[in-house]
């Protein structure tokens, strides 16, 4: 516990809003493009290359005074199903939440198949969520599987 | 089946299969029934395909019903950049069920989303094309009497072979076996094996095509070996004449075996296997109607009596 206190501290500590913490550092900018952070007014702090007993090195955010809701968070767990979000309130840990890639992506993910319908015709992208772990998706259209490190963000 | 369109293969049940199997017999039997009286139908192909197309009009006529539509996109506002929902939702207002063909992936499932008018996947692009697959059943049933327990070599290019894919899935309610005969270059995805695996269905794979093979199978499903998929162009010409069927090949091959094929074929059957009876690659194409019209009774739920 006092250990999880000291590594919180290698940032600045917050008194409300939520700190994403293990984030894989090479995944951070990605994240923050996904939360729209650099379109917030909000105090945020961003660490990287942070020491991490569990993963080596991680990355973490700290956003003031905001709280994401569900779809939010699913556009993290495109690129870093690992993340812990930390809710704070008043210093304090409130609820800690994991996130998971929903079952369906719409709207989200740009299909690679040049020759898929998404692509020519103005309509939103859906996809399939096949392998939770191994972050696998299918295009509900055309089919097409892409892997995690291939998946391209709208 | 869950919808009332057919995009996939995948969307239909045992049953589904057996239900349409069974209507196909029906209409080979008679296939002049006036179900579709005062019916009109789209067919709609954004790429020509000129064999399916006179299939599909083929049915609905024989069928009594009455034919709109054009073979080539060209002549039509998509050309003008009309969106295909706009298009989709234009002919709705006008036919009771839409047949259609498009080069680009997932249209037919869109098209099925935008609109209450039935949907037929005549094709879209590499992706699916569910009544091809469903008279190569009613000709694998035909000529063995059964789809269960039956022995299936798939030849030729099985990497990109959108029928040889959907054939799989069709089949695997059936307890087959497979045999994948292709070039390491065109070999059978991890995705169709995955599938395999976790059903349970026995595959083995051979990159040689060998009479051994032939003369354990029910069913030899030969495929076109196109120029275009290979990188390496000497690769081609070195596996080109490998996977040629000839007929001498079929000496000790079981008597119940047929020889299919999606056709256009190349040279990939040498026209001597023509006349051995065991070819069924012609036939083949003439199911085709038949498969038609019970996939258009399907979707449309018309019931049809003996």
């Amino acid at each position: 516990m006092s250990n999880e206190k000291k590594k919180e501290l290698q940032v600045a500590a917050l008194e409300n809003g939520t700190a994403i913490d293990h984030i894989p550092p090479s995944q951070l900018f990605k994240v923050a493009q996904l939360l729209g952070l650099e379109e917030m007014d909000n105090t945020i702090t961003i660490g990287n290359n942070l020491h991490s007993n569990k993963m080596g090195s991680k990355g973490m955010i700290k956003i003031a005074d905001k709280f994401f809701d569900d779809e939010e968070i699913n556009r993290i767990a495109l690129v870093a199903p690992n993340v812990v979000l930390n809710i704070i309130r008043d210093y304090e840990v409130v609820e800690k939440k994991t996130v998971t890639l929903p079952d369906e992506l719409i709207g989200l993910v740009k299909c690679n198949n040049p020759k898929c319908i998404t692509n020519n015709e103005p309509m939103p992208t859906r996809f399939d969520v096949i392998d939770k772990e191994k972050g696998t998706i299918k295009c509900h259209y055309c089919e097409r599987k892409i892997n995690k490190e291939d998946i391209v963000i709208l | 089946m869950k919808s009332k369109s057919l995009v996939s293969i995948d969307q239909c049940s045992k049953e589904d299969i057996l239900r349409i199997l069974d209507n196909a017999k029906k209409f080979e039997a008679n296939p002049n029934r006036k179900v579709l009286e005062g019916k009109v139908a789209a067919t709609l192909f954004f790429e020509p395909s000129t064999r399916t197309r006179l299939s599909f009009e083929t049915a609905v006529n024989r069928l009594g019903g009455r034919v709109i539509g054009f073979s080539d996109a060209s002549t039509t506002s998509s050309s003008k950049g009309e969106t295909l929902k706009d298009t989709i939702l234009m002919v709705s207002n006008y036919v009771d069920l839409i047949i259609m063909r498009h080069y680009l992936e997932g249209a037919a499932r869109y098209a099925s989303e935008v609109t209450d008018v039935p949907i037929i996947n005549a094709g879209d692009g590499a992706n699916q094309h569910p009544s091809q697959t469903m008279l190569d059943l009613y000709s694998i049933q035909k000529t063995q009497g059964r789809l269960t327990d039956l022995t299936i070599t798939m030849v030729g290019d099985l990497k990109y072979g959108r029928t040889v894919h959907s054939l799989i899935v069709g089949m695997s309610h059936f307890n087959p076996t497979f045999n994948f005969v292709a070039p390491n270059e065109l070999r059978m995805p991890d995705e169709q094996k995955n599938f395999c695996d976790q059903r349970g269905i026995k595959y083995k794979e051979y990159t040689e095509f060998t009479e051994e093979i032939i003369n354990q199978t029910d069913i030899l499903y030969m495929t076109r070996v196109q120029r275009e998929r290979f990188t390496d162009l000497e690769e081609y010409e070195r596996v080109k004449n490998v996977y040629i069927l000839r007929n001498d090949m079929l000496r000790h091959s079981r008597e119940n075996l047929r020889i299919l094929h999606p056709l256009p074929r190349v040279n990939e059957i040498a026209y001597d296997v023509d006349d051995n009876p065991k070819a069924y690659y012609i036939q083949q194409a003439r199911n085709g109607l038949f498969a038609r019209q019970a996939i258009i009774c399907e979707v449309l739920n018309i019931t049809i009596d003996n």
